[in-house]
């Protein structure tokens, strides 16, 4: 199982937190095929509270947090 | 031939009652733009640096910079630069709101104010016409109350004031604008009071200002226009949920301070997060003045609109206090604004005061009913009023902030703070880069001095890795020198999320007629910092004071994603000096007379005070 984690705009018409079979999931961004969310929307990418690519690999109890472009200070 | 400076500085005396116009000199304005780096050559050249920051010697500039009131996208800043009283050093405190816009439209491009009233006064401006009027009735009045009472004497007015945090010294009072937009840090609400000065009030019939070549200000402004509306962080980020956005990335990497920085992960950041903000609390957006982004926060809080909290105190209220009580931090962020004082370092003393308290060197009777106990939502309402009405002993040891707090006790290492300013809400051991800003900064602990977290946490404007060092050293420089020139032009540093230097030169250039590159801005923005950091050596700084708290080179982060990181500071503090031109934290004589700043190296110095 693997955790989804989701933030600002991505939450819309989503939940916050999904849980998915890690059995689907190989690639950092099979998760955004599998949650319609488009490469283009998403600024920053972590597995495990580290920031990573979509070619990154998923393994099971990864926790994986999305966002899309955010700032401030 | 106009420029976007008036060309026309307001003087006023509070000892001798005098006001008096001066003429700006325009070829010293460019050299430096205005705002911050005009501002601080300003106090510099008048031997502000050795004098005593609470004394009448000191003198308090409110700024704006050549963009202010013009039509650039967020050009409605101004800068209030003093000597601080919290950390003896510069202080450069930047506002929004329109303040800074209808002094511009008023006719005057600063206003220095020096000596001390001997009762309470403030300051009305009405276009070319000041006066200096009693503020008796006004003493001692939170800031709304104040507000509403003013506008009833001057409705077209904008006003600018401290609240009771201020009248009483606190080193962290804060000078609110407009109710709830203010130049927070550094204690210069303190220096205001230390002059009897309540307010200032502006009311301009102008609303415009001419620049140095109106057309290719037009396509400039345009093109910058469109970059805003095109970048996600300026088009969507950030008005839709403003900078609390922030709270569950920086959560979840593991570097948001907990507990007075214990801790680096706090597990129920979602309950305070900018998502949660925006579901149950907003209203509204707030725009400063010619602002497209619209990144402030308008609130409802129990039925009162008012301004919301930024990521900062929702963090040090929040996770740094370990509380997770949106509805309390809302009402301690508003008691921050009514009392005048600084919503970063004011909830960073209180966490401070709260590791004393589990620690046993505050007891339960000095906290006299209201314990200052982790996850305690009463107890940051209740403190914060009591640091800015100085309640008892406690609550004025606490508001001359965290560092002599500690000291109090005899721990000083448990403030979190740089030059005793403290530091925000972003761990240093767990992004190397912004623990040379922090620790590099002339102001003190602070991240709008080179906030390097937008490259190695946001990937802007591209991704560097947070863990690394390399290269760490020269971003630090780019970022602070950059940042120089955009609190010097009037901009909010949130416009550089879409723009670069080219516009920000392409911007100054069409405005004022400089003719300036981008490598030449730049240089400006570096002269800027090496005078501020002369400045601070003329003002007794030591090279120790380039330095962070030992816990982030001593205690590794116990857990979260960050778990076991330390700051690697003592390695990337050598690399950024000599990428500086500095020797032992101050800059060499080849590096000043590089950036023109013969005149100053020249100068004897005093001896401090």
């Amino acid at each position: 199982m693997i955790e989804i984690r989701l933030f600002a705009t991505l939450r819309d018409g989503r939940d916050k937190i999904i849980k998915l079979d890690s059995n689907s999931i190989s690639l950092a961004g099979d998760v955004l095929k599998h949650l319609s969310i488009s490469p283009e929307n998403v600024a920053i990418y972590l597995i495990n509270g580290k920031h990573s690519n979509l070619d990154a690999p998923i393994k099971d109890g990864d926790v994986i947090a999305i966002f899309p472009p955010i700032g401030g200070g | 031939m106009t420029t976007a400076y008036n060309g026309k500085l307001l003087r006023v005396n509070l000892t001798t009652g005098e006001i008096n116009p001066e003429e700006l000199n325009i070829d010293l304005a460019k050299k430096f733009i205005g705002g911050r780096g005009l501002g601080t050559k300003i106090l510099f050249d008048e031997e502000i640096a050795t004098v005593d920051p609470l004394s009448e010697d000191n003198k308090i500039i409110f700024i704006n910079g050549p963009m202010t009131g013009t039509s650039v996208p967020t050009g409605g800043r101004y800068m209030v630069v003093t000597k601080s009283p919290l950390t003896g050093m510069i202080a450069s405190s930047n506002s929004g709101g329109v303040w800074g816009a209808k002094l511009k439209y008023a006719g005057w491009d600063a206003i220095i104010v020096e000596g001390k009233a001997k009762e309470p006064v403030y300051i009305n401006i009405d276009d070319e016409r000041a006066e200096i009027l009693s503020a008796n009735e006004y003493w001692g009045k939170t800031t709304e109350n104040l507000v509403e009472e003013m506008l009833k004497l001057y409705p077209k007015a904008s006003i600018l004031n401290i609240g009771p945090a201020g009248e009483k010294l606190s080193l962290l009072a804060a000078i609110i604008n407009d109710k709830d937009r203010a130049a927070g840090r550094s204690g210069v609400g303190a220096v205001m009071g230390s002059k009897n000065l309540k307010a200032i009030s502006v009311t301009a019939s102008r609303t415009v200002i001419e620049p140095f070549d109106k057309d290719k200000l037009r396509q400039v402004t345009s093109d910058c226009q469109k970059k805003i509306i095109e970048n996600g962080v300026t088009n969507a980020g950030l008005p839709t949920y403003g900078t609390p956005v922030l709270v569950n990335i920086v959560n979840n990497i593991g570097s948001f301070p907990t507990r007075n920085w214990q801790e680096s992960y706090f597990e129920t950041a979602d309950k305070i997060s900018g998502e949660t903000l925006k579901e149950n609390h907003i209203v509204k957006q707030g725009f400063c003045h010619r602002c497209p982004i619209g990144c402030g926060r308008v609130i409802d809080f129990n039925g009162k609109i008012i301004g919301g909290p930024e990521y900062e105190p929702i963090w040090a209220f929040g996770a740094n206090c370990g509380v997770d009580d949106l509805p309390a931090i809302n009402e301690a962020n508003y008691m921050c604004n009514e009392y005048g004082l600084d919503a970063i370092s004011t909830p960073c003393t209180i966490a401070a005061a709260m590791e004393l308290y589990q620690k046993g060197y505050i007891s339960d009777e000095d906290c006299d009913g209201v314990p200052l106990k982790w996850g305690s939502g009463k107890a940051i309402v209740e403190w914060t009023k009591r640091m800015g009405q100085g309640y008892n002993e406690l609550a004025k040891l606490m508001a001359e902030g965290s560092y002599r707090l500690c000291e109090h006790y005899g721990v000083p290492e448990y403030s979190m703070s740089v030059k005793k300013q403290e530091m925000p809400a972003y761990d240093a051991r767990g992004i190397q880069g912004i623990g040379i800003t922090y620790a590099t900064s002339n102001r003190g602990g602070c991240h709008v001095r080179g906030y390097l977290i937008s490259p190695e946490v946001l990937g802007l404007p591209e991704a560097l890795d947070r863990f690394s060092i390399e290269g760490k050293a020269t971003w630090a420089k780019i970022f602070q020198d950059l940042t120089a020139c955009i609190d010097s032009m009037g901009m909010c540093l949130f416009s550089s999320f879409a723009l670069g230097a080219p516009e920000y030169a392409a911007l100054l250039n069409a405005a004022t007629g400089t003719d300036y590159t981008a490598e030449d801005l730049l240089e400006v923005g570096e002269r800027i910092y090496n005078l501020e950091r002369i400045f601070n050596k003329f003002a007794g700084m030591k090279p120790e004071d380039d330095r962070l708290p030992k816990r982030l080179t001593e205690e590794p982060i116990p857990g979260g994603p960050s778990k076991g990181e330390l700051s690697k500071i003592d390695i990337t503090l050598p690399d950024y000096y000599n990428v500086r031109g500095w020797v032992d934290a101050f800059p060499t004589n080849d590096t000043l007379i590089r950036l023109g700043l013969e005149e100053e190296m020249l100068k004897e110095e005093v001896p401090v005070v």
